[in-house]
């Protein structure tokens, strides 16, 4: 099914949100990779504020090529999301609602997701070109020496994804191979 | 002897390393537009469309196809009589990619050292491999590497009893366990016998073979058909959302070994397989 909703998210936009749902996504996402999660942990840790409010937010796992002039970001396509497993639970904890990357996640991270109301997005890895041009602004907002790795606040309309781990425990990845198996 | 200077050299790297990333090789475009044609999923065919737009938009906005632009792996071919002047060919070999990457505005993704994790900031160095061969000419392959089918990589020391049927299940978990982190559909690079690094060595160069042609060897021109087969029907799809599409194509490399030993490396990459070649 196809959906439209405005990130940060709200409860009763994603409360029907079901595994291989195509949803286009317009607002506010907040870009991290392995380094900006670790040194989250970090600030977590130290008992300091993250950089941003998670609460209702959605993180992007991505760290994009560079801008060139007059454009507001470079390829822009998913990173692996299990290399953030380590973190995910703990932020899903603190209030963040959404992940958008690609790949496997642990079960802790889906359990998180359903204890939470959370939920689990997958964009197309590789479609980086394709993806930049639904991102309008991009802006660095902390970690900057990380360069491709700091966080970014992200302007983008109708981002492509898709559902893949809901709060109903469902998982696209474990569903939808069985339906396409032929092996013996 | 001819003589070539490692300027030549540098340049060429600095524009392959653009090319590669902003342009996929004709062999894989092919094989992606056929996938398109084939995938009976709908997700399936609607991911593999959007790849195709991908590799439209890339090509006309000067803007790499994935934003992970890679390790830059290089393959020197290096004729014996030729006589390189005007300075140290490794370090040309980088400061090309070092050029390349900026001027393309290619993401720098190397950090100096695998612990303390610093980014060198200019993406090298690079990953060379050196072969001397007969002649007088140089063929530079350049094949920048994205880590996420990269880290889906795997190397299996079988043992010679295991036989074609261990070799065929050890690829097929490969494919299974890598499912969408290595961004499907892959192509699959095997290398079959030599030692440990051999192995992986054959593997990596094997993705550098273009998609459409099978290997020489029948049996293991049959072994990459019949895997290709079994892979597609693993269910994983496009993305791993599921499909029939899965591998666009398996590429086998093997060599001698020992009597004791049956490695088997399988480099996974994913339908980003840049790779550009040029002779000097």
């Amino acid at each position: 099914m196809e959906k439209q909703i405005q990130a940060p998210l709200l409860e009763e936009e994603i409360r029907d949100l079901r595994a291989g749902d195509y949803v286009y996504i317009t607002g506010t996402l907040y870009t991290a990779r392995d380094a900006a999660h670790k040194r989250m942990q970090e600030a977590l840790d130290r008992g300091e504020d993250l950089p941003f409010d998670i609460r209702g937010q959605v993180i992007y796992y991505m760290g994009p090529s560079p801008a060139r002039e007059g454009r507001p970001i470079g390829s822009a396509g998913p990173t692996t999301a299990s290399r953030m497993d380590k973190y995910a639970p703990r932020l899903l904890d603190l209030g963040l609602k959404g992940m958008v990357g690609k790949g496997k996640r642990t079960r802790e991270v889906l359990d998180a997701v359903v204890r939470n109301k959370a939920v689990y997005f997958a964009a197309v890895g590789g479609a980086g070109a394709l993806l930049s041009k639904r991102i309008l602004k991009a802006e660095v907002i902390a970690y900057e020496d990380l360069g491709t790795e700091a966080i970014r606040k992200l302007s983008v309309e109708n981002f492509p994804v898709i559902v893949v781990a809901d709060r109903f425990g469902n998982n696209l990845y474990e569903t939808a191979i069985g339906e396409y198996r032929t092996e013996v | 002897m001819r003589t070539v200077n490692v300027d030549k050299v540098t340049e060429a790297v600095r524009e392959m390393c653009i090319n590669a990333n902003y342009f996929l090789s004709s062999d894989m475009q092919k094989k992606l537009k056929e996938a398109a044609e084939q995938e009976e999923s709908p997700l399936g065919k609607q991911i593999l469309c959007q790849l195709q737009e991908n590799l439209q938009i890339a090509g006309e906005d000067q803007i790499p196809i994935c934003q992970d632009t890679g390790m830059a792996v290089i393959f020197l071919e290096i004729g014996q009589e030729v006589y390189f002047e005007g300075g140290d060919l490794t370090e040309a070999v980088n400061e090309g990619v070092r050029r390349g990457y900026a001027e393309g505005y290619l993401r720098k993704s190397v950090v100096g050292d695998p612990l303390i994790r610093e980014n060198t900031k200019d993406n090298t160095p690079a990953v060379i491999h050196y072969e001397i061969v007969p002649g007088d000419q140089v063929k530079i392959t350049v094949a920048p590497k994205g880590f996420g089918s990269e880290n889906m990589s795997r190397i299996f020391m079988l043992k010679p009893a295991d036989g074609p049927e261990g070799v065929k299940e050890a690829i097929l978990s490969a494919v299974r366990e890598a499912g969408p982190n290595a961004c499907p559909p892959v192509i699959v690079g095997v290398g079959i016998g030599g030692t440990f690094e051999k192995s992986a060595l054959m593997a990596k160069k094997a993705l550098t073979r273009p998609a459409d042609q099978r290997a020489e060897i029948p049996w293991v021109r049959d072994m990459e058909e019949e895997l290709l087969k079994k892979i597609n029907g693993l269910g994983i799809g496009p993305g791993g959302l599921g499909g029939r599409v899965t591998a666009l194509a398996v590429n086998i490399n093997t060599y001698a070994t020992h009597i004791a030993g049956l490695p088997v490396a399988v480099n996974m990459c994913c339908h980003v397989n840049r790779h550009a070649v040029r002779t000097i």
